[in-house]
């Protein structure tokens, strides 16, 4: 393994921010990972942080193969992180809205700019990302579609599902969408949790991490066999179940979860008188595939999407 | 009167409620040209809260001269104006990312939609910005290169500055400038003043603009008020002065001020160390950009200078 801080930037009065890459094996830059490009994403780093644990023995053991190089990133914006901030320290501008980047620009294009250098020629790119609403999703991958990504390479990382993405406007300055652009196959990994570390979605993502790399030959090592049959989904498969009602969220059904139609998902409870509003069923026979978990809810607020037909 | 356009439960004995003010002629009928100005996207944007509160009260000033009608949207985004919150307060989310916003959406993209739908129709939309609270912007309209051709001619009657004609960006296909104008609706996004901030000779100044635009399309009777020639003007002449290290920035020179090529336009400064930058214009031109926030980081935006020949254009 070699350290590098790939890049720096420095502060009036705090500590330089140092991203720090770890690098395995050396030759074809065949795999990029990134961990959290947001403060929040705490739970993002420390997945990154265990593939780094893993390669490493991965590494001594002598499982890497020759002439690959891997490459992991676990945490860029911890100077966001430090101070408990999900976007940029000063100007509150999102790194992963910034891609490509532009290296005379912002200092948030500048940074984007630094990393996309480093990491827009690999085969193969991985971004543990997060999503803007609280809740959990049962774990997947995601890619733009962009019509040249290849879906089937998704299946490799044995996660249920590959989700494939058409791109929305503001898409386009994501990192994946980048990625893809510049022809790294792009994948998105979603994992249970953002700024809460769920022990088990760490073990299963830095496996299926690992398993994706031994399916791609960029490491020896499959001792994490072929995990869960994937099933490639589009969004319009995915059923949103809004809140009728606001207030307190009793959830009943977990990611992963088989319901039924007309099966109660939850509830919303008066916050102040404590009766219910509304219970929400599923319209749907499917596979939860997210569930909100903040105990308040909007109206309107997306509480469940489910996979139909799963 | 006050209409309501959107309204979502907040959890906790509250509405997130979007209203807007609508000031018409008593006792019109049939179809009335109709202008509407929008503002708070963005809720750290105060400067066009007074141009709302002074626009209905001009009018309410000489209803008679009202000739069509005018909507007034004061806050967009109201839970954002109200908590000084830049985006959507909850989920940190850009509302101006989620036009034209979704029926079956949550609170923010529901929202966008039905804020949509409610201007559609109008003959003009004015959404006025009031840059954030980093940078100080002269009264500009800005207009991508695509819609150029019909929005330039609506811009040169506001009364602005400057009318800067940007790259098309996809990114910015999820405005709701962008939006209205796919649909019908030519819309003019004003840039002016700072975050946190109301500049009043700001807000009169557009005021002018908009009475005058009221006047063309047929909604005001008063006399249109005159206004200042604008620069029309391409990216290609706007230089940009992103800050080559870290500090404070301390400027030494006013905003809409003629500068010169290698003229000190202010200094980085740094008080620990001592240390000391200065920062020179890089072109003859004018200053319309000027950072108002001292913190710099090293690319933190502290000018934008519109070159010469342009200005003389």
């Amino acid at each position: 393994m070699k350290k590098d801080v790939l890049f720096s930037l420095k502060s009036l009065y705090r500590d330089d921010l140092r991203v720090t890459g770890y690098r395995f094996g050396s030759g074809e830059p065949a795999a990029c990972i990134v961990g959290a490009l947001r403060g929040n994403e705490i739970h993002q780093m420390a997945v990154a942080a265990q593939i780094v644990h893993a390669l490493r023995g991965i590494e001594a053991q002598g499982g890497l193969v020759p002439g690959k190089e891997i490459l992991v990133i676990p945490s860029v914006n911890h100077f966001s992180m430090n101070i408990g901030k999900r976007f940029w320290s000063l100007d509150n501008t999102d790194i992963n809205r910034m891609f490509p980047g532009y290296d005379q620009g912002e200092t948030t294009q500048r940074i984007a700019a630094k990393l996309f250098e480093v990491v827009k020629n690999y085969r193969l790119g991985m971004q543990f990302a997060s999503f803007y609403m609280p809740g959990d999703f049962l774990p997947h991958v995601k890619m733009m579609d962009l019509g040249y990504q290849e879906p089937s390479l998704g299946c490799a990382f044995g996660l249920p599902y590959v989700l494939l993405r058409n791109p929305r406007p503001y898409d386009t300055t994501t990192l994946n969408y980048n990625w893809q652009v510049w022809e790294t196959q792009a994948f998105s990994v979603y994992i249970t949790g953002t700024e809460e570390i769920d022990e088990r979605s760490t073990r299963e993502s830095v496996e299926a991490v690992l398993r994706f790399l031994s399916a791609q030959g960029v490491i020896r090592e499959n001792a994490w066999g072929p995990g869960e049959h994937s099933r490639i989904v589009t969004e319009s498969e995915l059923v949103s179940v809004p809140a009728p009602a606001a207030g307190l969220y009793r959830r009943f059904y977990h990611p992963g979860d088989r319901v039924r139609e007309g099966q109660a998902l939850c509830e919303i409870v008066h916050p102040l008188e404590g009766n219910v509003l509304a219970r929400v069923t599923s319209p749907v026979d499917g596979r939860v595939f997210f569930a909100h978990h903040s105990p308040l809810v909007k109206e309107r607020g997306v509480v469940y999407k489910i996979i139909t037909g799963a | 009167m006050i209409l309501p356009v959107v309204s979502v439960n907040l959890p906790v004995d509250e509405q997130m409620r979007v209203c807007k003010r609508r000031l018409m002629p008593e006792g019109a009928s049939g179809r009335l040209p109709r202008i509407s100005i929008v503002t708070g996207t963005h809720g750290d944007e105060l400067e066009g809260q007074y141009v709302c509160y002074e626009l209905a009260r001009r009018i309410e000033a000489q209803p008679r001269l009202l000739t069509g009608i005018v909507d007034i949207y004061p806050a967009l985004n109201p839970l954002g104006v109200d908590s000084i919150t830049r985006g959507v307060p909850g989920f940190d989310l850009d509302m101006n990312r989620i036009f034209p916003g979704s029926e079956d959406g949550a609170m923010a993209e529901y929202a966008a939609a039905h804020i949509t739908q409610d201007i559609l129709g109008s003959d003009v939309c004015i959404d006025v910005h009031a840059s954030n609270i980093f940078l100080r912007e002269i009264p500009q309209v800005r207009v991508s290169e695509t819609t150029a051709k019909t929005l330039v001619p609506l811009a040169r009657e506001l009364n602005c500055d400057f009318i800067w004609v940007h790259a098309s960006a996809t990114v910015l296909e999820s405005t709701l400038a962008h939006t209205l104008n796919m649909r019908g609706v030519p819309t003019l996004v004003v840039e002016m003043g700072v975050g946190m901030r109301i500049t009043r000779e700001y807000g009169d100044q557009l005021l002018a603009g908009i009475f005058r635009l009221m006047h063309r399309l047929g909604i005001w009777a008063g006399e249109a008020p005159q206004v200042r020639t604008p620069i029309v003007s391409t990216d290609g002449k706007v230089a940009f002065l992103n800050a080559p290290t870290l500090g404070m920035f301390v400027p030494r020179v006013m905003h809409w001020e003629d500068v010169h090529a290698g003229e000190v336009i202010g200094d980085i400064l740094n008080p620990l160390t001592g240390e000391g930058t200065e920062i020179a214009s890089p072109c003859d031109g004018v200053l319309f950009t000027l950072r108002e926030y001292p913190l710099v980081y090293e690319g933190s935006l502290l000018a934008r200078v519109l070159a010469r020949e342009e200005v003389r254009a």
